[in-house]
């Protein structure tokens, strides 16, 4: 199956754990380095490795005010994740509604069985 | 009947998904549900088609198969081993997508874990890649068939990770 190199990266980029508490602290809206090392309680150079991998898949961008490099969240980057998550989310939803029927038949069938 | 909502989807990890469901229901009969072929039966195939054949070899080596076929009438199949078996509680597999006109898709190892409290019981299954490129074709495809609006593909994959 072909793969398509810019998402999968997007997707990786994501799932590391870090990056993802980044993209949660950065979806409050914009934010400076320094802010990101503090709340996370992690050292710059690692946060700002962290950075940069969400930059290169288009995941944050930055600007420079001043002295300060302000990062945020960009969306349209995130989308395609967002998608995938939310519709594999619902094959699996529609999966288990169908369980909930059976299971709630089982505990139907327990009663009546006086267990 | 109470709904117990959706199910969430994580990538914990480069070689990993994980998928949570809460159900009301005590675990003794969501793991009846999962190891039974006429239970899974009417569940396993989501609204997506109707399930044709459910095989489970239970226990430890033991072999499991099952097959749906969509509405738009394409066969999906899968099959796998059972690794370990904890009644009640958990279920450790492997499972291997028959890929049409291309044999069977690297295997992943999926948990199912049910753990009850106050008559509930919440479902993980964690799906294990051996690669991140596994991970990824299983992402890419269900992401194709997702910005298609179709969800065709992605079934077939996703459906190899119950």
């Amino acid at each position: 199956m072909a793969r398509a190199a810019t998402t999968t990266d997007a997707f990786n980029a994501v799932a590391e754990p870090r990056r993802r508490e980044i993209l949660d602290l950065l979806a409050g809206g914009e934010r400076p380095v320094n802010d990101l090392v503090r709340l996370l309680g992690l050292a710059q150079p690692q946060v700002s490795k962290h950075l940069r991998v969400l930059r290169e898949v288009g995941a944050v961008d930055v600007r420079n005010e001043g002295r300060q490099r302000l990062y945020r969240l960009n969306g349209q980057a995130l989308k395609p994740i967002h998608d995938w998550v939310k519709s594999y989310e619902r094959l699996w939803s529609e999966r288990f509604a169908e369980l909930d029927v059976v299971l709630e038949e089982l505990k139907q069938q327990e009663e009546r069985d006086g267990q | 009947m109470v709904s117990s909502g959706t199910a969430t989807v994580e990538l914990p990890t480069d070689e990993q998904i994980l998928i949570t469901r809460e159900f009301d229901a005590p675990k003794h009969l969501l793991y009846k549900a999962y190891t039974t072929p006429e239970l899974v039966k009417r569940w396993w195939s989501g609204q997506k088609g109707e399930v044709t054949s459910a095989e489970i070899d239970l226990r430890v080596g033991g072999k499991w198969r099952w097959v749906m076929v969509s509405s738009e009438g394409f066969e999906v199949a899968f099959h796998g081993e059972y690794q370990e078996i904890v009644p009640d509680e958990r279920l450790v597999s492997t499972e291997i997508y028959e890929i049409p006109d291309q044999g069977d898709s690297p295997p992943t190892v999926n948990t199912a874990t049910f753990t009850e409290a106050d008559g509930r019981t919440t479902l993980t299954v964690l799906v294990e890649c051996p690669s991140k490129e596994l991970r990824d074709t299983i992402i890419d495809s269900g992401m194709e068939s997702g910005m298609q609006g179709s969800y065709d593909a992605l079934e077939r994959v996703a459906a190899s990770l119950s």
